[in-house]
């Protein structure tokens, strides 16, 4: 189906090509996921697919890249449109219409297909992707769940026999998730289109896919196998398969369900074993940082937060879950004076965060927005840091020594815009940390970040909440959740609907445990850390055979 | 929620043809056109609201009547300061005096500060305030009719036009959430979120992901097959788009011609001819061998016919008002006087609001839907 024939790529300017003598054939029917650091030629790689590289973006490419036979070199993307489906990073500004209807015809509109072709295809298509109640909504009011199913459903109805997709499930809440790939899952099943997907959330997608594709960066040749052969050696791999490699299962499991029945004499052994506790009772009593009693947010109609009353303490690490739109980022941002309580009230410092401005504001509570990138406005990463130094009116230097704890290898003369996703999301927190706010909010701040940049930030946040710092993560990332958090909180339609330790919320919920308290239930067991550093890796290894064979 | 939808499915409610919305809005610009007189010019302002509060949908881009309205009254502002400053004074009434600038000799005829009267004022005023109604009546055609519904009706030709004309209108809604965004990013820095400095700031990042939105939208619409070459062939295909071209020039140059009345008749009706002429064909052609096909295209019905009618009824009242009674449209200043209030135009006024019954109720697009666009950012006072 798709075939690369000694491809290079080579962005205009470089000397070096990012992606090196591709040889690789994709098969009809095949779900294949590509991973890779950020900034290591695995969007590229997917441009390559259907002529955005080179035709869209700037670069050489050498060698044969032909789809169903069609060259890439010979035709632009929109002459392959038929044939390559691509739904973009951030579905929403790819829309062109401003309904759902609309938007699913576009496509078949430039095709020129006939309009009752058109009209059979767009309900059909409405139908496969549950789409139906939406058909009229304008396209910005949908969560970015519906969203993704709306660009999906876009490039579905042309009938592409390519569907691709740049990390399709990073912004969503995990059922938003699931619900997605079990779409893309009927596609190949039902239809046989070949997926390609990129996408850092492993957990969510290794269990799905044929075939995983590594892109190591550097133009190093791809790695290509099977998810059991390169989840085996791959540097970052989801928890059940951390967990898997550190007990020597085999084969390998890929998902819960795989772990669970390896996992009955690991479960046996832990059974008198007391996990670590991460709860808030050592800041029982510590200071109130932030206070919210009967918090009502309304806007127009809609009701974004009902009722809502808690308390953040210093030194609590908090996760805020629930899906997309339960009023999380609300929250957070009444917290900061962005939003203003309808009724009941909100206090930060014990003071009404709407009065709170300036270094006043900065010294109380600091959020990092979901796109880190907005507060960021120099034209160097040097500039950024001196401006933030002023801003929070402290000792010149202060938010260049804390970027260099946090990410040294961010050079001065940078220009913001050229860091990749995760570097921008540290600069931006380090920004925030300048005037030693007490109060840390965070609004989803994995998104689009990659494993390595992942573990830097749980780091960083540990040792702040060691600090004394309090610490808000609105998150979709369960197992950034079970990682950090000592509490959590659920939020859904703007209430609380679930408020306690992390062991006691997650275990508890399907949705938001993470894999290792699926696999170890009944037990509080979240981490494949907190496993390991109870029983010790060698008693779980020699352990382990007797594990793999129980089945038998 | 299901509720809403089962309304949204109700035969009775549908979208009115937005051509309909255009007919009727440039209507009511044409006889804001034709006067000065103030009440006049209020009424057509205040039916236009109305008109809007019933039968604007309620869609991202619909929310852009209040920016027209506050337009408006930017105009208006600006216009009395001008005046004040530069204007020459006419009549006696003089309301107080601005310390004048004796300029050199070669820029006479250009006047600064100096005695401020009443006639001036309220000549400015009622300048301003026609130019202000015709802007929120543009206004009220860009909340009532979805730019994307109103590409459907253009012809094939104009296709590509009129895509870029529908992303062109979507990227001001996309540019305010941005702009929100970043001013809600300068609170969080503890900057200032008012004033010069503040738009400099936000400026660069705002102007930075525009540039890169729109450059993920053009590859998203590349990559679904906008654009596509058509079986026509490239040499056709320029010509037809030149033939357009030419054509709709020509016709502008000759509708201006007559509206203008300054230029000869034998001249300008000619050129209306040959342009409407010569885009009939260049459409008729490339309709002939586009590609493209239209996915449920708006019809045009009796509804469409009253709405339109109603536009071209105003204009018609106003526009003959204007020869029968050109004292009653345009309210003297000098002496001031108070507006009179002349019968035909009224009834042009009454019927240009009858769209509020006449108009199918939009279908209701959503319930209880928690996700909305980003709210304008607040700033505690």
């Amino acid at each position: 189906m798709i075939r690369f024939e000694n491809v290079s790529v080579t962005y205009d300017g470089e000397t070096t090509p990012i992606l090196r003598n591709i040889d690789l054939e994709l098969f009809e029917g095949e779900m294949v996921l590509v991973v890779g650091r950020t900034g290591s030629g695995k969007t590229t790689f997917l441009q390559t697919i259907n002529g955005l590289m080179p035709h869209f973006t700037g670069g050489t490419l050498s060698g044969r890249v032909t789809i169903d036979d069609r060259d890439t070199q010979t035709n632009p993307p929109r002459e392959l449109a038929d044939l390559v489906g691509v739904v973009a990073q951030d579905p929403a500004r790819g829309f062109v219409a401003d309904t759902v209807e609309e938007e699913l015809a576009f496509g078949m509109e430039c095709l020129g297909l006939a309009p009752e072709v058109m009209r059979r295809r767009v309900e059909e298509t409405l139908d496969l992707l549950g789409l139906n109640d939406l058909r009229y909504r304008p396209l910005m009011t949908l969560s970015a769940g519906q969203q993704q199913r709306v660009a999906i459903g876009a490039v579905l109805t042309s009938h592409p026999k390519v569907l691709v997709l740049d990390e399709p499930t990073s912004a969503l809440d995990p059922g938003a998730a699931e619900e997605i790939l079990a779409a893309l899952q009927r596609l190949v099943h039902d239809l046989g289109i070949t997926v390609v997907m990129a996408e850092h959330r492993l957990e969510r997608v290794v269990q799905y896919v044929d075939r995983v594709i590594v892109v190591p960066g550097n133009a190093a040749p791809l790695i290509v196998g099977t998810p059991q052969e390169v989840m085996r050696t791959a540097p970052i791999a989801p928890p059940v398969v951390e967990l898997g490699r550190v007990a020597g299962w085999n084969p390998l499991p890929l998902s819960v369900r795989d772990a669970r029945r390896v996992a009955g004499p690991l479960r046996t052994l832990l059974i008198d074993q007391i996990p670590p506790v991460r709860s808030n009772e050592s800041t029982q009593d510590s200071e109130v940082l932030s206070e919210a009693q009967q918090l009502t947010i309304q806007y127009g109609q809609h009701t974004a937060l009902k009722a809502v009353s808690l308390a953040i303490r210093s030194g609590e690490v908090v996760a805020l879950m629930g899906r997309n739109g339960a009023g999380k980022s609300t929250l957070l941002n009444a917290m900061v004076g962005l939003r203003f309580a309808s009724s009941g009230s909100i206090t930060t410092h014990g003071k009404d965060p709407r009065t709170l401005k300036g270094v006043e504001l900065l010294n109380s509570v600091g959020l990092v927005p979901q796109s880190p990138g907005d507060l960021l406005e120099a034209t160097s990463v040097g500039d950024e840091c001196k401006a933030a130094d002023r801003d929070a009116n402290v000792e010149s230097g202060t938010t260049r020594a804390l970027l260099d704890l946090l990410a040294p290898e961010i050079d001065h003369a940078t220009h913001p815009r050229d860091l990749s996703e995760g570097q921008r999301l540290l600069l931006a927190l380090v920004i925030v940390l300048a005037a030693r706010p007490p109060l840390l909010l965070l609004d989803e701040p994995t998104r689009g970040l990659d494993y390595p940049t992942k573990i830097r930030l749980v780091d960083a946040l540990r040792n702040l909440a060691l600090a004394g710092h309090a610490i808000i993560l609105a998150t979709h990332d369960v197992e950034l959740a079970a990682e950090v958090a000592t509490r959590v909180i659920v939020l859904a339609e703007g209430e609380v609907v679930a408020d306690g330790p992390t062991a006691d919320v997650v275990v508890a919920s399907p949705m938001f445990a993470p894999q290792i308290a699926k696999v170890m239930a009944p037990y509080p067991w979240l981490t494949v850390t907190d496993v390991v550093n109870t029983i010790g890796p060698l008693i779980l290894r020699s352990h382990a055979p007797i594990s793999g064979d129980a089945l038998t | 929620m299901k509720a809403a939808f089962q309304i949204g499915n109700n035969a009775s409610t549908r979208w009115l043809h937005p051509g309909a919305w255009w007919v009727w809005a440039l209507g009511l610009a044409t006889a804001a056109s034709r006067t000065l007189n103030p009440l006049l010019l209020v009424l057509i302002i205040v039916v236009a609201a109305l008109v809007v509060h019933a039968r604007k949908p309620d869609a991202p881009w619909a929310r852009s009547f209040i920016f027209f309205v506050k337009l408006g009254i930017a105009i208006i502002v600006i216009r009395v300061m001008v005046q004040v400053l530069f204007g020459a004074a006419i009549g006696e009434t003089t309301l107080f005096n601005l310390p004048s600038v004796t300029l050199p000799e070669w820029m006479a005829g250009v006047r600064l500060g100096g005695p401020v009267t009443l006639e001036s004022i309220l000549m400015a005023f009622y300048d301003g305030l026609r130019l202000a109604t015709i802007i929120i009546c543009i206004g009220a055609a860009n909340s009532l009719a979805s730019p994307s519904r109103l590409l459907k009706s253009v012809p094939a030709a104009l296709y590509e036009i009129g895509v870029s004309v529908v992303v062109a209108l979507t990227f001001t809604p996309k540019l305010v959430a941005d702009v929100s965004r970043v001013q809600a990013a300068r609170h969080l820095r503890g900057r200032v979120t008012r004033g010069p400095r503040a738009i400099a700031g936000a400026a660069m990042p705002v102007l930075e992901g525009a540039l890169e939105g729109s450059i993920t939208l053009a590859a998203a619409m590349d990559s679904r097959g906008y654009g596509r070459r058509n079986d026509m062939g490239v040499k056709a295909q320029r010509t037809t788009s030149t033939l357009l071209a030419v054509g709709l020039i020509a016709a502008c140059i000759g509708t201006y011609g007559l509206v203008a009345a300054t230029s000869p008749m034998l001249l300008s009706a000619p050129m209306l001819i040959i342009g409407v002429g010569a885009s009939l064909v260049a459409i008729t052609r490339s309709a002939q061998s586009a590609v493209r096909t239209r996915y449920r295209p708006d019809p045009w019905w009796i509804p469409e016919w009253l709405v339109a009618i109603a536009g071209i009824f105003i204009a018609g009242t106003f526009i003959i008002s204007m020869w029968i009674s050109p004292l009653a449209m345009e309210t003297q200043v000098d002496p001031a006087m108070w507006p009179a209030l002349p019968l035909l135009p009224l009834i042009g006024l009454v019927i240009a609001a009858t769209p509020v019954l006449t108009a199918p109720p939009i279908p209701r697009t959503y319930g209880e839907s928690p996700h909305i666009t980003p709210q304008p950012f607040e700033v505690a006072a």
